[in-house]
């Protein structure tokens, strides 16, 4: 058996490869659930209506698709360029620390609109530094980004439990360790009345289409991707690596950190330690599944947050545990990326 | 001052660092020759715990503790071969299959252990390994508490780094292995099968990594968590960088990590006034900072994260 590289990777093959790769992937954990006495229609049906079953339901979904889209994008576009951000759980912390720290009293005099603002572009800022550190120590010393980024997720964790234990904890809030609150003013407006689902979602959205024009028509989404597909013929080319390199590093960590504000100044209201189901890690399986393309994205947001919001009320009405969630998410990695290669490749006996 | 000093002079203190090595010694080990033979496997974390569940459950369904132990390895075993199939097979990237690995295992674990396992307010427990006193050995002063009086796999560890350093350094499969790492296509010119030599490699390394995870829930512990592992995997990842692949420095590199966590739990509780989470963090920045201070020396195996094709440059 060997492979073949394909002379043209057909669109039609990459759009089906993620719906092929999530049936395999729920395929796959039928027999998961089945372990657990449940039969795996009932439970898969289950999860559906937990999702979408109710209009609460459609805006949960929608509540945590909003800052997996963002995270998605950040791991979208620095994959694109080869640069391999795995700090998006700790861009997301800090950004969500900002926003906290910056909105509880600093800006109460400007218009609401404009200190939204300001704090968000602070919270942007806030990721963006986490991640150009580790990519300059790349550049600069071939310090491998993947570890790093992944070791400052349990830095930036601990300092955010350090902050909501002691100069931004809220002292109002019966010993429990979280912030200070947003003032009430700067939190994001509801989408749709009497449900949690905020502005965040359209500010997510319009940042996907933002992301998307930048890519395909931009020198700079030229130079990204010359970048990630030979690095070597690139800088032969005339692209500047190390300017490109950072400039997505501030991109993908400002995007990450743009989620954690979103998340609190929406639907969180204050920071806890707690407050991420692993977006910045489900955001790489969200880049996966959208083969890094920005729209896709929003829909990979969709279905995940779909398996997790269905999979919380699946467990509460069958008892399989929760985990499943992550079992399915990790499993529809894997069988993407396989289904990715045989986009690219084709088996010859 | 004097505080850190009564530290450093009880033998608690370097027993507490053999102990908290081990997991680290059989993490970096397995981390080590999976890229030696020229394979990152950042399965690591979602292997160790594998290895912590497995292990846990085996002696918690009656099994005794070094069962629980082979079957930990086992099981690491066959989350390696996911692995390689992936990367090694298919060529698939390294970074991300194994980020996929490690959430996949992870998650496994968590959903079998809810599944089986009956957790009421506190999770159950077992009876973990006791400290094994090496006869004549544990009785000398000082270094029979420091050194010999640790529980069955920290002798283990140590010794599994004698016999990873010559089984790399001294025999035909060691050569076979690193020149897999260096050049698959000679490998390839000598009649070996280089992606052969990778899966085994895998599945060895991976066999060690959950090792590790075991350790801590039958000797450092006696129950499973989820979140256990802690970092301790991506930690290996850079203690293998740290020791510029080799065994050796792999250990030396994990006891002196060893060493700063066990001096810094200890001065947590004689320092008052700075927050105990910039304690924590400490082992994180340490692993960043000496990958900052070898950068320059570091020389990686020169096929690393390089998937071998027949045929193909």
């Amino acid at each position: 058996m060997r492979f073949e590289r394909r002379e043209e990777v057909s669109v039609t093959a990459l759009v089906i490869a993620p719906f092929a790769a999530i049936a395999v992937a729920l395929g796959l954990c039928a027999g998961l659930i089945a372990m657990a006495g449940v039969s795996p229609l009932t439970a898969y049906a289950e999860m559906l209506r937990g999702a979408f079953g109710s209009r609460l339901a459609v805006t949960e979904t929608m509540t945590r698709a909003s800052p997996l889209i963002l995270t998605g994008l950040a791991a979208a576009v620095a994959f694109r360029a080869r640069l391999w951000n795995i700090g998006g759980e700790g861009q997301f912390y800090i950004g969500a620390l900002v926003a906290a720290g910056l909105g509880h009293s600093l800006l109460s005099g400007l218009p609401v609109a404009l200190a939204i603002a300001v704090l968000m572009l602070a919270s942007m800022m806030a990721g963006a530094l986490l991640l150009i550190g580790p990519t300059l120590l790349r550049l600069r010393l071939g310090v491998d980004e993947v570890v790093t980024t992944l070791l400052l997720n349990f830095i930036v964790l601990l300092f955010v439990g350090l902050m909501v234990e002691g100069p931004l904890k809220d002292p109002l809030a019966f010993g429990w360790p979280q912030s200070v609150p947003v003032a009430a003013g700067l939190r994001l407006p509801d989408l749709v009345p009497r449900s949690r689902l905020h502005v965040g979602l359209v500010v997510a959205l319009m940042v996907a289409v933002i992301v998307g024009i930048v890519q395909s028509r931009t020198v700079f989404g030229a130079e990204t991707r010359a970048a990630g597909l030979n690095p070597r013929a690139a800088a032969f080319a005339g692209v500047p690596l190390l300017g490109t390199l950072v400039k997505v590093a501030a991109l993908s960590g400002g995007l990450a950190g743009l989620a954690g504000a979103i998340e609190v100044l929406g639907p969180a209201g204050y920071v806890t330690t707690t407050m991420s189901p692993g977006f910045g890690y489900a955001g790489i399986v969200v880049a996966m599944l959208a083969a890094l393309h920005p729209l896709g994205v929003v829909a990979a947001s969709v279905f995940v947050a779909t398996v997790f919001v269905g999979a919380d009320a699946m467990s509460r009405a069958t008892g399989v545990p929760s985990f499943i969630a992550d079992v399915i998410m990790s499993v529809s990695l894997l069988t993407m990326l396989t289904a990715l290669l045989f986009t690219t490749y084709r088996i010859r006996a | 001052m004097s505080d850190a000093l009564d530290i450093l002079m009880n033998a608690s203190l370097w027993a507490a660092v053999l102990r908290i090595a081990t997991p680290l010694i059989f993490g970096v080990l397995g981390a080590l020759i999976c890229e030696r033979a020229g394979v990152l496997n950042l399965g690591i974390e979602g292997i160790m715990t594998v290895g912590a569940m497995v292990g846990w459950l085996t002696v918690f369904w009656g099994g005794d503790l070094w069962t629980g132990l082979i079957v930990a390895a086992l099981a690491g075993m066959l989350v390696g071969l996911l692995h390689a199939l992936l990367t090694v097979s298919l060529g698939l990237s390294q970074h991300v299959s194994g980020l996929g690995i490690t959430l996949f295992a992870s998650a496994l674990a968590y959903y079998l252990y809810r599944l089986w396992v009956e957790v009421g307010d506190l999770p159950p427990t077992i009876e973990p390994f006791q400290p094994l006193a090496l006869p004549g050995l544990s009785t000398l002063p000082f270094v029979g508490e420091a050194v010999f009086s640790q529980t069955a796999p920290t002798y283990l560890a140590l010794l599994m780094v004698a016999a990873t350093a010559y089984v790399l350094n001294r025999t035909p499969l060691g050569l076979a292995l690193r020149m897999t790492g260096e050049n698959p296509h000679a490998v390839e010119a000598q009649g070996l099968n280089p992606n052969a030599i990778r899966i085994g490699a895998v599945m060895a390394g991976s066999a060690l990594m959950a090792l590790g995870g075991a350790f801590l829930t039958t000797a450092a512990f006696n129950s499973f968590f989820p979140t256990m592992v802690q970092g301790r995997g991506w930690i290996c990842i850079a203690l293998v960088v740290f020791a510029s692949w080799r065994p050796g420095k792999a250990l030396l590199g994990a006891l002196l990590f060893a060493f700063f966590d066990a001096f810094q739990l200890r001065l947590q509780t004689s320092v008052d006034g700075v927050p105990y989470q910039l304690f924590l963090m400490a082992p994180y920045v340490l692993s960043i900072v000496a990958l900052i201070l070898v950068a320059r020396r570091a020389r990686a195996p020169e096929a690393l994260m390089q998937p071998y094709r027949r045929g193909e440059r």
